[in-house]
């Protein structure tokens, strides 16, 4: 039998007003926990916040941009202050740069550099400011989302590609200091899924191959409430999360 | 004694003092730096933390009459939208505060503006029209967006560069209570906490919400410090109960740990230490004598300053007044970006036995 070790939980997940952060809080929620939600646009996260409130749950929402330096102490704090310590921090937001997608050779330095700070910058800064009180209390699991951009060479997934690969040997490190703390960390490759951004990576892919973000996300959650017994993943390693074409 | 005026190079590795009330005559003092700490701990120590984060607690702004305002905030008051401020007139954080012009007097009733974020004078202190509370007219998780949107950490004149947000927290900061930082765990690194775990000194955490160190205003100076709310896990009270119940030492993490172990065993009328939350307006003299915490590590301040004033409760006049000199001497830094000292009894215990093998 599945326990549910989500219910009660604080869960803060970035990038949570689109695709597979949205997907994931409206699943933690419906498994009973207190979501906090971090986007950079304001309406489409309130949205979420609304939806999982109308289905009973509680929300809360940031506006915030993890890929500023400054605004992470920020995220960390007012995450704090509306439900008290983190258990679950999700590392979902990234971007992939400009669209469509540029070779190395076209690819801007500064693009470059916002992929870094992004998706591989802000989760460090983020972690840095979430793991601390985990390790405090024993416990917590740190979920870095990455993609197999991240070890295939795919032609024109330079930026995002390397930035995923340094959030992964992140991740395998953290998990390494992070040996008989509590703290677990997770490194989760959802596959392709049916969202905006890759809808905007690959506009001419055939969606009925892409798997919805609900069941990526049912997915994730079950490991999640699964907690850190027997057939759980151990900390530090990469689990491919199959979910299968939407039906 | 003179402050820090900018970071250390590192935070973790700054000059520790050791002060042990029960070292023999010329050896109750050693000098050293805080990665060392772990050797001055022993199996079966507990170090308690505070783990309040530090909000941006001053917030910029103006009255009716486009008069400029700071509001420094320094207590909460029934966990909604209503705080404890001090007030301050123009200028700003590069003035030392007992510089800066008193503001306006502001009537209960008056609408401040900071930013986007509107609040209400609803109460003057008699102790002080500057000590007021303010009811922001944002609730809930509007009210902590437009907090950290508008707010900037209290800043220090001594300083030569405004401390950003990051730079005030600890390495363990979780709720956003504290109105500064509890700056006493700001040397704490996690290679220090996991050594002295490797020790096997266990660590707990408290969460206590430190109000402001002074204000440059004699009348609410005098009345500091207000009372502040604390919460104790049970996970925090088990650990400081088996510590005791076993012969080890209960190590105060600064003067906030103090506050909320010593002020809650105080309120509970049988001495017993219980979890959950408080408020406490126990005041650390000289004369007190705790019943919980047996060492504190704490900032290095100057033999004047009301800090230094409260380790009299660990140590003795002569010892302290010894250890002031030589930190004088020694040329520590004092004040929120400092350096360090630890008081407790039985520190240098292991340092003599080791030195002891040397010879």
């Amino acid at each position: 039998m599945m326990n549910n070790q989500l219910a009660g939980q604080n869960v803060l997940v970035t990038g949570g007003s689109r695709g597979l952060g949205r997907a994931l809080a409206l699943a933690a929620a419906r498994a009973g926990a207190r979501v906090v939600l971090v986007a950079r646009e304001r309406e489409p996260l309130a949205r979420v916040a609304d939806d999982i409130r109308a289905a009973g749950g509680e929300a809360h929402a940031i506006e915030a941009d993890v890929g500023e330096r400054d605004a992470v102490a920020a995220i960390a704090g007012q995450a704090a202050a509306a439900v008290g310590a983190i258990d679950v921090l999700v590392n979902n937001a990234s971007t992939l740069g400009p669209v469509p997608l540029r070779l190395l050779l076209d690819t801007d330095c500064e693009d470059l550099e916002r992929a870094l700070a992004v998706n591989l910058v802000g989760p460090f800064r983020l972690t840095k400011a979430i793991a601390g009180p985990m390790l405090l209390r024993g416990r917590g699991t740190i979920v870095n989302i990455t993609s197999d951009a991240a070890t295939e060479a795919y032609e024109k997934w330079g930026a995002y590609g390397a930035s995923k690969a340094a959030l992964e040997q992140l991740g395998r490190i953290w998990a390494a200091e992070l040996a008989g703390t509590g703290v677990r960390v997770l490194t989760v490759d959802p596959g392709e899924m049916d969202t905006r951004m890759h809808a905007d990576a690959m506009p001419d892919a055939d969606r009925s191959l892409l798997a919805d973000p609900a069941r990526v996300a049912a997915r994730i959650v079950a490991l999640l409430q699964g907690g850190d017994g027997d057939g759980q993943p151990r900390s530090g390693s990469r689990v491919a999360v199959s979910a299968g074409a939407t039906p | 004694m003179t402050p820090a005026t900018t970071y250390p190079e590192r935070r973790d590795d700054v000059r520790l003092l050791i002060v042990d009330p029960e070292g023999v005559a010329g050896g109750a003092l050693h000098e050293t730096r805080t990665p060392a700490l772990p050797d001055f701990l022993a199996a079966g120590d507990l170090l308690v933390v505070n783990d309040a984060a530090t909000l941006p607690a001053s917030l910029r702004g103006h009255d009716g009459a486009g008069r400029a305002i700071e509001a420094r905030l320094v207590a909460a008051r029934g966990g909604g939208a209503t705080f404890v401020a001090v007030l301050f007139g123009a200028g700003d954080w590069h003035a030392r505060t007992e510089d800066r012009p008193a503001p306006p007097e502001l009537p209960v009733g008056t609408r401040l503006r900071f930013g986007a974020l509107d609040a209400d004078i609803v109460a003057r202190d008699p102790r002080s029209p500057r000590l007021v509370e303010l009811r922001f007219a944002a609730v809930g998780d509007d009210l902590w967006d437009a907090l950290y949107r508008e707010g900037r950490p209290v800043q220090y004149a001594y300083l030569a560069h405004e401390l950003p947000l990051w730079a005030v927290q600890t390495v363990y900061a979780a709720r956003p209570w504290a109105f500064e930082m509890p700056s006493a765990g700001r040397p704490l690194s996690w290679q220090t906490l996991l050594a002295l775990r490797r020790k096997g000194v266990r660590w707990a955490a408290l969460t206590h919400a430190a109000g402001l160190s002074a204000t440059g205003d004699p009348a609410i100076d005098a009345a500091l410090p207000l009372p502040e709310r604390y919460d104790i896990p049970a996970a925090t009270v088990r650990a400081v109960t088996e510590t005791r119940a076993r012969g080890g030492r209960v190590v105060a993490v600064g003067t906030t740990v103090v506050r909320a172990l010593e002020g809650a065993t105080a309120a509970a009328g049988d001495g017993v230490l219980r979890p959950g939350g408080g408020e406490t307006d126990l005041v650390i003299t000289p004369a007190f004598r705790p019943r919980i915490v047996d060492g504190i590590l704490s900032g290095a301040h100057a033999a004047h300053e009301s800090h230094f004033r409260l380790l009299a409760a660990f140590a003795g006049a002569e010892l302290l007044a010894a250890a002031a000199t030589h930190a004088e001497r020694a040329g520590f830094l004092t004040h929120e970006l400092g350096d360090s000292m630890l008081v407790l009894p039985g520190a240098l215990a292991g340092l003599d036995a080791r030195a002891r093998a040397q010879s």
